[in-house]
């Protein structure tokens, strides 16, 4: 009551507020809004390669079982593992700031930007274990022990898939470090901390992805 | 302080995320253990429905849209519902196009004469005729009924 804001009339503005929102909530939620908006046209991007999935596994669907089980379910499995893993240290980065910790900020982001390193680095092994061998997408197809109908379409579709997913994957990783650039410089506190939760929803929907690519292609029934 | 007061955000305890997170590993798997049987069509429908409720808890906890403005449950939520119109849509067109079409595996009629028809309105006749002629060297018998009637109608014999 005795303060000088209250009399004054000119609320204490903080300094993050930019000067067309009325109040933070106003400015958080807005942004939220975009950044949702932005996964919906996420969803439906990858909604044309997951249409492309269910075209060609109906066409053929004796083929998908066959040619999945040249692929790593192991390796696939560890990067589910490791992707879920991040998502949490995502999570937790964004609840770091929530309670005003920089320092535990930068460890959990630190922490989901070597987990998706990992994910990148188990990718590469099976894609160059995938090319050596030519289990590739198209006409580059040159496998010959497989017995079913155009099994070049399952890598196809799985190059496709998981090549986006995977440039999902690098943008990630470049917005991760910015955060951390970001929290670095302290642009962030406990009350102002949206472009990290921004990160961690971008970073979820990748995982999220993810988590139907997995059963979609290395485990065809 | 009254922006701030407003802005307060919604904090989860620790055990909430590990939680979530220990659910979504264990669910990985029991997904790959699931793969090892042979249920036959139902395989597919039980790594569906557990990457599902997967999603679910990624969406709903960690991506807070559990406790957030329901606008944002709305937007995304939309963009599934489209998703499976494309699907939907899609699925039934490939999967039953050779129930509704007579024709089955019509092969492309190697000059594509009909284009030729547009120019001159004196050979115009001609040139449909020759068109259903050689159409009807490539279809089958059933379909021959067909074509004749196609070609009463139009008056062309």
């Amino acid at each position: 009551m005795e303060t000088s804001t209250a009399t004054t009339g000119h609320e204490e503005r903080p300094e993050f507020l930019q000067h067309h929102f009325a109040t933070a909530q106003q400015q958080r939620e807005t942004s939220k809004l975009g950044i949702w908006i932005f996964l919906v046209t996420e969803v439906l991007f990858f909604g044309g390669l997951f249409c492309f999935y269910a075209v060609y596994r109906s066409w053929y669907p004796e083929m998908f079982h066959e040619a999945h089980k040249l692929l790593n379910v192991s390796l696939g499995a560890t990067n589910t593992v490791v992707l879920i893993t991040s998502s949490l240290t995502m999570a937790l980065a964004i609840r770091s700031m929530q309670v005003g910790s920089k320092k535990w900020t930068m460890i959990n982001l630190g922490m989901t930007l070597a987990l998706a390193g990992t994910f990148l680095v188990i990718k590469f092994i099976e894609y160059s274990h995938k090319i050596h061998e030519g289990l590739v997408w198209g006409k580059f197809f040159t496998f010959g022990e497989i017995d079913a109908t155009n099994p070049h379409l399952f890598f196809s579709v799985y190059f496709a898939m998981t090549g986006l997913h995977g440039i999902h994957v690098i943008a990630g990783m470049i917005t991760i470090s910015w955060m951390m650039y970001r929290t670095s410089k302290n642009h962030f506190s406990a009350d102002y901390y949206t472009p990290i939760e921004m990160t961690g929803l971008y970073w979820h929907l990748v995982d999220l992805i993810w988590i139907f690519l997995f059963p979609m292609l290395y485990l065809v029934g | 302080m009254s922006a701030e007061t407003s802005n307060k955000p919604h904090i989860l305890p620790l055990s909430v995320y590990f939680g979530v997170a220990a659910v979504l590993l264990v669910m990985t798997f029991v997904t790959v253990w699931a793969a090892s049987f042979d249920f036959g069509e139902y395989n597919v429908i039980i790594a569906m429905v557990i990457a599902v409720f997967k999603a679910s808890l990624v969406a709903l906890i960690f991506m807070h849209l559990f406790w957030d403005n329901k606008i944002y449950s709305v937007a995304f939520v939309s963009s599934l519902v489209f998703l499976g119109f494309f699907l939907t849509l899609t699925m039934y067109d490939t999967l039953n196009r050779g129930d509704i079409y007579t024709e089955r595996d019509r092969p492309i009629v190697p000059a594509a004469v009909i284009y030729e028809s547009l120019e001159p309105a004196a050979g115009e006749s001609e040139t449909i005729v020759e068109d259903s002629l050689s159409q009807d060297e490539f279809e089958d018998e059933s379909d021959s009924t067909d074509t004749s009637a196609e070609d009463e109608d139009w008056g062309f014999e």
